[in-house]
């Protein structure tokens, strides 16, 4: 099959065993890959209702029909399972060089299920596939353990590795991968963890094979060469995405002391020219990619330098503003701390600064925390999130996430556990921003950005205004994720304007499928669909009221800086919802109709979702 | 044409990689291409350039002659090679490549698609520098 490698990979752990079998050519031509293989192989794969934490849940890891080629952007992998944090349809998209050698190695999707009795590690090379004792490796960093594995099967392996807190089975462990490249969100690292997998390592040999050789070679070329003609493409690399720091201040939209505000008055320390004129070492880029937003640099906090990728964006908003870290350097300190634990930096900036107003209030007693912390003190930010990843104390507790440890706690703490069906926010405090706020609202993993980065609109058309919000966040749930389906990265769209179009052109050149973008559009509104049956199937009671996000951004008026005041109340959330559910098919309670799932091929997802709508 | 790299301007995103295996074999498969780039993370945190300046050691220790040169680059000839791999091993820049589907190795033909794409300009023609 062009554009694919052509297999799957299942491991089964409980048993030491793995088998390959062929790709279904339905199963691409439906799903297309990536993400649309996980909602797929999720949905048919685990059954109704079983923990996170078993053997019965799996992990999938897919590259798409665009993963490895001849193109900008052609190095993005899905990490997917239900999720231990919400529950519910958990993935996470890593860049890297780690899909393309996947592909290489023969596979399109690896698929574990079961538990191993001891830690392993997964060697995949080529056709040969072996679980290795991963004792040497087990409670090591997640970058030290990726060095280690470099040295010891070889430096062409490309390898994603679980820290201590993935380990510990953290809700919000990341896979790492690269020495920064992370698979952050939704936990996928702590079911690893708990199946005793310390690391994949992948090396491949094979070529991918294409329809039209010829047609992709010239159109890569021209694909590359546009990039390079776009003004943005000198811009937007110095500084990458932590070029955008700035902006979002500007706009009120800066997570700062726990989302308490929306500015944060030292972000020009922390911002992207902060980054490269202090701390920078040099750029690091994903595979195949021309505009290179990783950033590596180099801080020093005691006895040595430490080295990390970053920080980006979203770990400047969230270990920088949200828990008041002044200066590039902590932010990179913290966020080295968070990448060699193995904990995601958006929510583990976001647990961390919620501990911090937890214990302003009271609400946390340093008998409890075990010493005295503080907003803006990176002294208190490691420790928290050390005692996180080792599950120690207090961090055992916060090791469960904001949205369990507030209905643990109380104290009124639920209304600033800044979560959505218990996922962390991520880098944009959206109360001046309605279709923001909505995206966070309906994304399928939670509250992440990533689906529908729908701020730009909101302060391009008017952000008081509720028209047309829903049509906007809807289109770009569609799109955005589309790239997670096809393996690629976005951002070459999104930061230096490169034409959708091309995606279209080249797709038939690497599948021989004439699909349009019409038709791609409408399989990435087939997987929203079924990851929104996945939700209603595992999640009881499923529906409207969990897409509420916390009191604090309903009730709450922004205190300080440029959206000062303001806050979107319930009810005008409901009219955002409203319009949104009407105009995806769904009903009001946000369930997919019988029809729509009909209408996208999905019928087999009906009975799943039959209950819900009775009730 | 003498390719040559700036290492420090690389960030490993294997573009050249990329063009060369598809440009020489059309193969979308960096394994099949004839440089090579090489990160020493994470300390220092840099990346290295091998490239092939067709400096001839290749064809001075093949013991059958399948290596010859032409207007300053060095090609194998396919033919005449025995596959005894004394070029890999002479090779200072470890730039002449073998990969499990090819019986013969290959290398650099100074086609110059990889300055071309490269995003960085950190290939270059140190003719033209």
């Amino acid at each position: 099959m062009n554009g694919y490698a052509g297999k799957i990979l299942r491991i089964d752990l409980t048993s030491g065993k793995t088998a390959t079998e062929p790709l279904r050519p339905e199963l691409a031509r439906d799903y297309l890959g990536g993400r649309g293989f996980a909602a797929k192989t999720l949905f048919e794969e685990v059954p109704k209702g079983v923990e996170p934490f078993s053997a019965e849940n799996i992990v999938v890891i897919a590259a798409g029909p665009l993963s490895g080629l001849f193109l900008p952007g052609s190095g993005k992998v899905t990490f997917a399972t239900k999720s231990p944090a919400t529950g519910g349809y958990g993935d996470s998209n890593m860049g890297g060089h780690f899909a393309p050698e996947i592909k290489y190695a023969g596979y399109d999707m690896i698929v574990i299920k079961g538990q191993a009795t001891e830690p392993v590690v997964i060697v995949i090379d080529d056709d040969k596939v072996s679980l290795v004792s991963a004792a040497k490796y087990w409670g090591k960093g997640a970058l030290e353990s990726e060095a280690m594995l470099k040295h010891d099967l070889g430096e062409e392996f490309q390898i994603a590795t679980i820290g201590p807190a993935g380990e510990n089975l953290v809700k919000f462990a990341c896979v790492s991968h690269d020495f920064g490249r992370q698979s952050g969100r939704t936990g996928v690292a702590a079911v690893l963890g708990w199946k005793r997998v310390k690391a994949i390592a992948v090396r491949g040999s094979q070529t991918v094979p294409v329809a039209d050789p010829q047609g992709v070679l010239r159109k890569g070329e021209e694909m590359y060469k546009i990039c390079f003609s776009k003004p943005g493409f000198k811009e937007w690399t110095p500084e990458g995405t932590a070029g955008v720091t700035d902006w979002v201040n500007e706009v009120g939209a800066f997570p700062t002391k726990n989302f308490e505000t929306t500015y944060f008055e030292h972000h020009g320390n922390i911002n992207g020219r902060a980054l490269r004129e202090r701390i920078l070492v040099t750029d690091k880029g994903c595979f195949g990619c021309p505009i290179p937003c990783g950033k590596y640099s180099r801080v020093s906090f005691g006895s040595k330098p430490t080295h990390v990728e970053g920080p980006e964006y979203e770990t400047i908003a969230l270990l920088g503003g949200n828990c008041l870290l002044d200066s590039i350097e902590k932010v990179a300190y913290a966020n080295y701390v968070c990448d060699e634990l193995g904990l995601d930096t958006i929510s583990g900036g976001n647990v961390a600064a919620f501990a911090l107003e937890c214990f302003e209030k009271g609400i946390l007693t340093e008998k409890q925390v075990g010493r005295k912390v503080s907003f803006g003190d990176l002294d208190s930010v490691v420790y928290l999130l050390e005692k996180i990843a080792r599950r120690e104390g207090v961090g055992d507790l916060l090791a469960e996430g904001v949205k369990t440890a507030s209905e643990k706690l109380g104290g009124g703490s639920q209304r600033f556990a800044i979560q959505v069906k218990g996922l962390e926010w991520s880098g944009y405090e959206s109360r001046y921003s309605p279709s923001m706020m909505l995206s966070y609202m309906t994304c399928d993993v939670g509250a992440h950005h990533n689906r529908s980065w729908a701020i730009t609109h909101d302060v391009a058309v008017g952000r008081e205004s509720l028209e047309g919000k829903a049509d906007k966040v809807i289109e770009l749930q569609h799109i955005r994720p589309l790239f997670d389906a096809l393996g690629i990265c976005r951002l070459q769209w999104v930061e230096i304007g490169f034409e959708l179009n091309h995606y279209e052109e080249i797709f038939p050149l690497v599948t021989g499928l004439n699909y349009s973008w019409q038709d791609l559009l409408q399989i990435s509104e087939r997987i929203w669909n079924l990851t929104r049956a996945f939700w209603v199937r595992e999640v009881p009671g499923f529906g409207r009221t969990m897409e509420y996000p916390p009191a604090r951004f309903m009730e709450d008026p922004i205190p300080t800086g440029p959206a000062k005041g303001k806050y979107l109340p319930k009810e005008t959330l409901d009219i955002l919802l409203d319009d949104y559910y009407a105009k995806r098919g769904w009903d009001k309670n946000g369930i997919p109709t019988p029809e729509k799932l009909k209408e996208l091929g999905l019928a087999f997802a009906i009975c799943a979702v039959s209950a819900a709508h009775q009730g | 044409m003498k390719l040559a790299a700036r290492h420090e301007r690389c960030s490993g995103c294997r573009v050249c990689q990329l063009v060369c295996a598809m440009h020489n074999f059309l193969e979308n498969n960096p394994g099949k291409s004839r440089l090579k780039i090489s990160g020493e993370f994470p300390v220092p945190g840099r990346y290295h350039v091998a490239v092939c300046d067709q400096c001839g050691a290749c064809a001075a220790v093949c013991p059958t002659g399948a290596i010859v040169e032409d207007d300053g680059i060095a090609q194998v000839v396919e033919k005449d090679c025995i596959g005894c791999l004394a070029c890999v091993e002479a090779c200072p820049s470890g730039v002449m490549m073998v990969h499990p589907s090819r019986e013969a190795p290959f290398k650099c033909n100074n086609c110059g698609k990889c300055i071309e794409l490269c995003p960085r300009e950190a290939l270059y023609d140190e003719e033209k520098a």
